[in-house]
């Protein structure tokens, strides 16, 4: 049955959820482990997206972003809400952290195309050299792909130079098959990173998402030669799940993916655990969480 | 063939109120208890306990000392209704000479319990105060419990000795994650049953089997232990945990159980194995209009 163009080849649930899982034991130590955290620390855009936030709030953050500890390594970026842009590219200035701003209303997407763009256009113009989009879930789940890829089509048109999150919001899709489908839109229609979620809504990022995403963006490398990202975002809040995520990019993507070039970590309280473990692999001695900055 | 086959316990660790063997899979025999196999705990255990702990300290704290003291008391309640079967993995265990001394030990421990259950919401009479000011003020200073604290019991008594160290710190609201007599242990792990069935929440007490020289660098290096009550063991050892200790700038305190002073309730009686694991906190209210 062909809908829109957009067809996709059936997912078998059963064998994706037990490759996750299997992909998931591997034991990861000492100096792997290390430069795996290393590399999740450069890999995290580093979130608040709270109706309570505030330029202070952005400021501290910014500061952790620049320097999370020590000689850890800086974040790829940090993501905020389109009014608190320029308070971050003030505070990111002249480092290489990015400045990613979720757009288009979120993270519901509901508003009328125009003052989603208009979103966008004004991110952009405060300096946000990343946008974070919602897709329209509602038009999604009814059928109306084309509409969702002339909407992935006009908020690309609408960043310019700046890089395309398109956030599918996986857990208000319901099947595999409309993970996948979604993916294959915003890929066709410009995106740049393929992200699961919001934050906002339960689940988030699972594994098992996440592999069938990253399978998605290889497939399409394969038959375009276009290189797509992923960014897994909400719910990974410790360091061995992050690390679990790493092996499922290295096992299906292979190891030129493990840059912040194709894959991101969504995520606040995660950076916290990685700098715990990564510290307790310096000193040897577990750390306490009260060392580390929430914020 | 005739009779029924043993069904003999597996005697595990006690954490985050459910009873796991060690992560490691390693087991060793204790000394007292030849033929008995225990976990051997490791350090990703005792980190498993101190998450359970973190999370189970701030309920533990904000609990009325009124409501600590009647979960003491349960737990009391529950010793007592396990005299006979905590008698026999004592003497099971090898640190008694025989049931009748197990029994007395079994019996003091109650008491013990039922002490500081009633010590519990006087805590703050006997540790805090008021001061003069010079001034239109009340000073009051009261107490606040530290956090997580580290505990290690004697060799002997096994059952006695550690809830004469545990009971001190859970009664101000810490929690406690306490390593067993390395020697018999077997009572100390029964503890944690006890622990569950008497209201004590998940987390708030944990119970490690294993190797004293091994895991006492351990609590005393781990950041997230705020404190070490040590039942005293090898000189050296113990001074070398207090150095460890210090750069997480732990409060370690130092006793000495008698193993034959069980008989002498005032012996494990001690307001001052309380006293280090409590913070002050002073307040100034100023006097009405007089």
């Amino acid at each position: 049955m062909s809908r829109s163009g957009f067809d996709v080849p059936p997912v078998d649930a059963v064998a994706l959820e037990t490759r996750a899982a299997e992909l998931a034991t591997r034991s990861i130590k000492r100096d792997a482990k290390r430069r795996g955290l290393e590399l999740v620390i450069a890999m995290t855009d580093l979130t608040t997206l709270e109706g309570q936030d505030t330029p202070g709030k952005v400021r501290a953050m910014c500061r952790k972003a620049r320097q999370p500890f020590a000689a850890a390594p800086p974040v790829a970026a940090v993501c905020v809400y389109p009014d608190l842009v320029a308070e971050a590219v003030g505070a990111l200035r002249g480092t290489r952290v990015a400045v990613a701003a979720v757009a288009t209303h979120f993270p519901s997407g509901r508003a009328p195309r125009a003052l989603r763009l208009a979103d966008v256009r004004h991110a952009v113009g405060e300096g946000a050299t990343e946008i974070d989009m919602v897709i329209d879930r509602g038009a999604f789940l009814a059928g109306r792909d084309g509409e969702v890829f002339d909407d992935i089509r006009a908020v690309k048109e609408a960043c310019g130079a700046a890089h395309l999150k398109v956030i599918l919001e996986t857990g208000e899709l319901r099947t595999y098959d409309n993970v996948r489908r979604a993916c294959r839109i915003a890929m066709l229609a410009g995106a740049d990173f393929v992200k699961t979620s919001t934050g906002k809504v339960a689940p988030a990022a699972t594994r098992p998402v996440v592999l069938l995403m990253l399978e998605a963006v290889r497939d399409f490398y394969l038959e375009t030669g276009r290189r797509v990202g992923v960014k897994a975002a909400g719910g990974i809040r410790e360091a061995k799940d992050a690390l679990r995520y790493l092996v499922l990019v290295n096992e299906t993507c292979g190891d030129g993916w493990l840059t912040p070039d194709a894959f991101r970590f969504g995520a606040s309280s995660l950076l916290d655990d990685v700098l715990m473990q990564w510290r307790r692999l310096a000193t040897g001695t577990y750390q306490r969480p009260e060392d580390f900055s929430r914020d | 063939m005739s009779g029924r086959i043993d069904v003999s316990k597996t005697y595990k660790l006690y954490v985050g109120g459910a009873f796991p063997r060690s992560e490691s899979g390693r087991t060793y025999t204790p000394a007292g208890a030849p033929g008995v196999n225990v976990c051997r705990a490791s350090r990703k255990d005792l980190r498993d306990a101190v998450v359970a702990a973190r999370g189970a300290f701030g309920g533990w704290a904000r609990r009325d000392a009124y409501n600590r003291g009647q979960i003491l008391y349960r737990l009391a309640e529950m010793l007592e209704t396990r005299k006979a079967a905590l008698a026999a993995e004592l003497v099971a265990g090898g640190s008694v000479a025989d049931h009748a001394e197990a029994l007395r030990e079994v019996e003091a421990t109650v008491d013990l319990c039922v002490w500081h259950a009633g010590l519990a919401d006087k805590l703050n009479p006997l540790l805090g105060s008021q001061t003069d000011a010079s001034g239109p003020f009340f000073v009051f200073s009261t107490v606040e419990p530290t956090g997580v604290i580290g505990v290690v019991a004697p060799e002997r008594p096994a059952l006695l000795g550690l809830c004469a160290l545990l009971l001190p710190v859970l009664v101000s609201g810490n929690v406690a994650i306490a390593l067993c007599s390395e020697s018999s242990p077997l009572a100390g792990l029964a503890l944690g049953e006890v622990c569950a069935s008497s209201d004590v929440p998940a987390g708030v007490v944990a119970l490690l089997s294993g190797h004293r020289a091994e895991l006492l660098a351990e609590l005393a290096k781990h950041r997230a232990i705020d404190g070490l009550l040590l039942a005293a063991g090898d000189a050296a050892a113990d001074a070398e945990a207090a150095r460890l200790a210090a750069d997480s700038v732990k409060r370690v305190r130092r006793c000495t159980l008698s193993a034959a002073g069980y008989a002498e309730p005032a012996a494990v009686r001690r307001l001052d194995w309380v006293e280090p694991f409590v913070e002050v906190k002073t307040l100034w209210h100023p006097v009405s209009a007089r």
